[in-house]
C-alpha cells in the first residue's frame, strides 16, 4: 500500500475523538478547571471533527469507492463518540433529583447514626463534638457522594 | 474526595471535619480509604436512611437499579445548623474545597 494513499486525517481524527473521550475520565476529571467545564475536551473534539471532515473530503476527492465508504463509516463512528460525550456531560449529567426537601441554610441538619469504614457506629452529634487536633470542631462538612460499589 | 484529602490539613486547621457519606457498605469504603489514603471518615448508608432524611435519594441510579445519593455538600456549624449548601445541577460539577474554606473561615 502506498503511504500517500493512507487517509491520515481520517484515522487521526477518529483516534483523537476516542482518545479525547477517555482523556476526560483518565486525566481532566482530576482538575477542577477541566472537570467542571470540559473545555479541554471540547477543543480536542473540534480538532478531531476538523480532521474527520478533511478525511471525508479527501476520500470523496478520490475515485475509489471503497475509501468513500470507509471514510463515511469512520467519520460517523467518530461523531458518535463526540456526540455521546456531549450528551453524557451536558444532558445526562443534569439528570439529578431536585432535592427540594434538602436541609437549607439556617435549618438544623437532621441527625443520623451510620457505620464508618471500620464498622463503628458514628452519630452526627459525635462528629460535631469530637475534638479535631485537641480543639472543639467549628463545623462538619457532609459530603454525600454516589458511591463506587 | 481527592480535593478534600489534599486540603484536609487546612480544613482541620479551620476546625472543619469533612465526612463522606454514600450507600457503599463499610468494607467497600475500607478498601477505598486504604487504596486512596483517605484519612477522614467514610460513613455507610446502604439503606439510604440519612440520604432519605436529607432528601438526596437518586432513585434507581446505582448499580443494578439501587437507590443512591445524588452528590451534595453541606457545611454545618458546631450546633449542627446548616451554614452552606451545595446541590450541584450537573453530576460532573462538584464543590471545590476552596469554596468550603471560604465559608468555613466565617464559622465561630
Amino acid at each position: 500500500m502506498n503511504v500517500r494513499r493512507v487517509n491520515w486525517p481520517l484515522w487521526l481524527g477518529f483516534l483523537l475523538s476516542v482518545v479525547t473521550f477517555f482523556s476526560y475520565f483518565a486525566v481532566f476529571v482530576w482538575y477542577p478547571v477541566t472537570r467542571d467545564f470540559p473545555w479541554a475536551n471540547l477543543l480536542l473534539f473540534v480538532v478531531a471533527a476538523v480532521l474527520l471532515f478533511m478525511g471525508v473530503r479527501r476520500a470523496f476527492a478520490s475515485d475509489r469507492r471503497g475509501s468513500k465508504i470507509v471514510a463515511t463509516i469512520v467519520t460517523t463512528l467518530g461523531l458518535v463518540v463526540i456526540g455521546f460525550f456531549l450528551f453524557a456531560f451536558f444532558i445526562g449529567g443534569r439528570w439529578l433529583p431536585p432535592s427540594k426537601g434538602a436541609p437549607q441554610v439556617g435549618q438544623k441538619a437532621p441527625d443520623f447514626t451510620l457505620s464508618d469504614s471500620n464498622g463503628k457506629a458514628v452519630s452526627l452529634n459525635e462528629l460535631l463534638s469530637t475534638p479535631i487536633n485537641g480543639k472543639a470542631p467549628k463545623g462538619v462538612l457532609l459530603v454525600f457522594y454516589r458511591g463506587y460499589w | 474526595m481527592r480535593g478534600i484529602q489534599k486540603n484536609l490539613e487546612q480544613l482541620n486547621a479551620e476546625g472543619i471535619r469533612p465526612v463522606a457519606i454514600s450507600v457503599d457498605p463499610p468494607d467497600a469504603s475500607r478498601n477505598l480509604v486504604q487504596q486512596q489514603g483517605y484519612t477522614f471518615p467514610f460513613l455507610a448508608d446502604p439503606n439510604v436512611e440519612a440520604i432519605k432524611r436529607y432528601d438526596l435519594v437518586h432513585a434507581g441510579a446505582g448499580e443494578g437499579g439501587h437507590d443512591i445519593a445524588r452528590p451534595a455538600e453541606f457545611l454545618l456549624d458546631s450546633t449542627g445548623t446548616v451554614r452552606w449548601v451545595h446541590l450541584t445541577e450537573n453530576y460532573w460539577v462538584r464543590a471545590r474545597p476552596e469554596q468550603v474554606l471560604d465559608v468555613g473561615r466565617l464559622l465561630k
